[in-house]
């Protein structure tokens, strides 16, 4: 057992009282985390940390002892990550424990001057390992947390509606890129199968704009669903869209095209077989009737 | 010899793929299609894929092959049941069939062949008798 380790386990509780209460007010973050649970968190740390410097001398943390210390790290900056502290103050906290640890071998090691710098300089090193560290779990954790949320984003802005039995609706909102294609194509066919839809309606009027790349995925995921049995119209082609596309020269002529939504809707519904009829009229006018004898009434 | 049974159903031939594809069986398989087309007079061929979930460019060229072949025994092909993986990856391989029908299931693909131009000529309707 190393110096150091003896030292700090003898005066635990000391350094203790000392981190806490040397650990700034925005480190401490009282908004974000009660007094409590830091207190929990300070103490279990310490008594890692201790518990690891009996077991290895070295103060490497590559060694299997400093293991549950690292993960107590990882733990404690994950969630804080998710509290919303920020880097600084997340590594602050770790590094705040070098003050009392020095104050500490100030007090004990007095005497020995050479002893007192040598353990000096192995805390230090330990400490911004720990640090070091807890940044990089800190890293992760967001990282982790903006990989999730892009997937979502992803997920969200590709719904695969259906408007009748037998016709799908897809509106693409957004650049459409290989990646996101992907991901409509296997929507798309997925709910084409789900669903035993012959007609699928593409809608880019949420599309800013349509180069030749776009134009290509576009054509791949209609050829995909036209493979298994379905039929793909493109609605919402904005003008200048329209321009665009017969200026690059696009060939979308084995596509159908078409200007609104409502427009291929209504072709859906005929290729089904169904057409949509207004309610007739001796029903209209006795519904007219009917509201006309409740204004008189009241 | 392993082999794709192909079924008679009226004036359709009717095959189901259901174990993985390779060269020879590919072959055979052409060579009984065409078979067995001029043999019975089919008018329409129906290739059913839906428990196939690996497919390759060989694969891909089999369905055309098929597919034009029959066109040229004056049967009309349709595949049907494809799944999804397995029409993205045959986009991806810049395989868009083009001179095969496809359809969501055997029954849709029925339909189909029933209004096709081939059946039409032999005098086939939906409510025609088998005879």
């Amino acid at each position: 057992m190393s110096k150091l380790a003896e030292l700090i386990s003898r005066n635990e509780g000391q350094i203790h009282t000392d981190w806490m209460a040397h650990m700034s007010k925005s480190v401490r973050r009282s908004d974000l985390m009660d007094e409590s649970e830091l207190d929990e968190q300070t103490r279990g740390l310490l008594d890692a940390l201790i518990l690891a410097m009996k077991a290895d001398d070295s103060l490497e943390l590559s060694q299997s002892a400093w293991t549950p210390v690292k993960d107590l790290m990882s733990g404690i900056s994950a969630s804080r990550a998710r509290l919303g502290f920020t880097p600084e103050e997340t590594a602050t906290f770790v590094l705040s424990l070098k003050q009392p640890i020095f104050v500490m071998l100030r007090r004990e090691l007095s005497k020995v001057p050479d002893e007192q710098f040598n353990e000096i300089w192995k805390t230090t090193q330990l400490i911004d390992a720990l640090a070091m560290q807890t940044t990089q779990a800190y890293i992760s954790t967001r990282e982790e947390l903006i990989l999730r949320q892009q997937h979502e984003v992803l997920e969200l802005s590709t719904p695969v509606v259906k408007l009748w039995e037998g016709i799908l609706a897809l509106p693409i909102i957004g650049t459409l890129d290989s990646a996101r294609t992907q991901v409509v194509m296997e929507s798309l066919l997925q709910t084409v199968v789900a669903t035993n839809s012959k007609v699928a309606i593409i809608d880019i009027t949420g599309v800013p704009t349509v180069d030749t790349l776009v134009a290509q995925h576009l054509l791949k995921t209609i050829t995909a669903a036209r493979l298994m049995g379905a039929e793909c119209i493109i609605s919402g082609v904005r003008p200048q869209i329209a321009q665009t596309i017969v200026h690059l020269g696009i060939n979308l002529e084995q596509v159908i095209t078409k200007a609104r939504l409502s427009d291929a809707f209504a072709l859906a519904l005929q290729r089904s077989g169904r057409k949509v009829v207004r309610i007739v009229a001796g029903a209209e006018s006795h519904a007219l009737s009917a509201a006309e004898g409740r204004k008189e009434s009241s | 010899m392993e082999r794709i049974p192909i079924l008679r159903m009226g004036p359709f031939l009717l095959i189901t793929i259901q174990v993985d594809m390779h060269d020879r069986l590919a072959m055979q398989l052409q060579e009984d299609v065409t078979q067995r087309i001029s043999e019975w007079g089919a008018t329409g061929v129906l290739i059913d894929i839906s428990s196939l979930e690996i497919v390759d460019s060989f694969i891909g060229r089999m369905l055309a092959n098929i597919a034009a072949m029959s066109r040229v025994l004056g049967a009309e092909t349709v595949v049907v049941g494809m799944q999804p993986a397995v029409a993205i990856t045959l986009v991806e391989l810049g395989m868009s069939l083009p001179g095969v029908r496809t359809a969501l299931n055997v029954e849709s693909g029925m339909e189909l062949l029933y209004e096709s131009p081939a059946a039409m000529q032999a005098g086939l309707a939906n409510d025609s008798d088998e005879s």
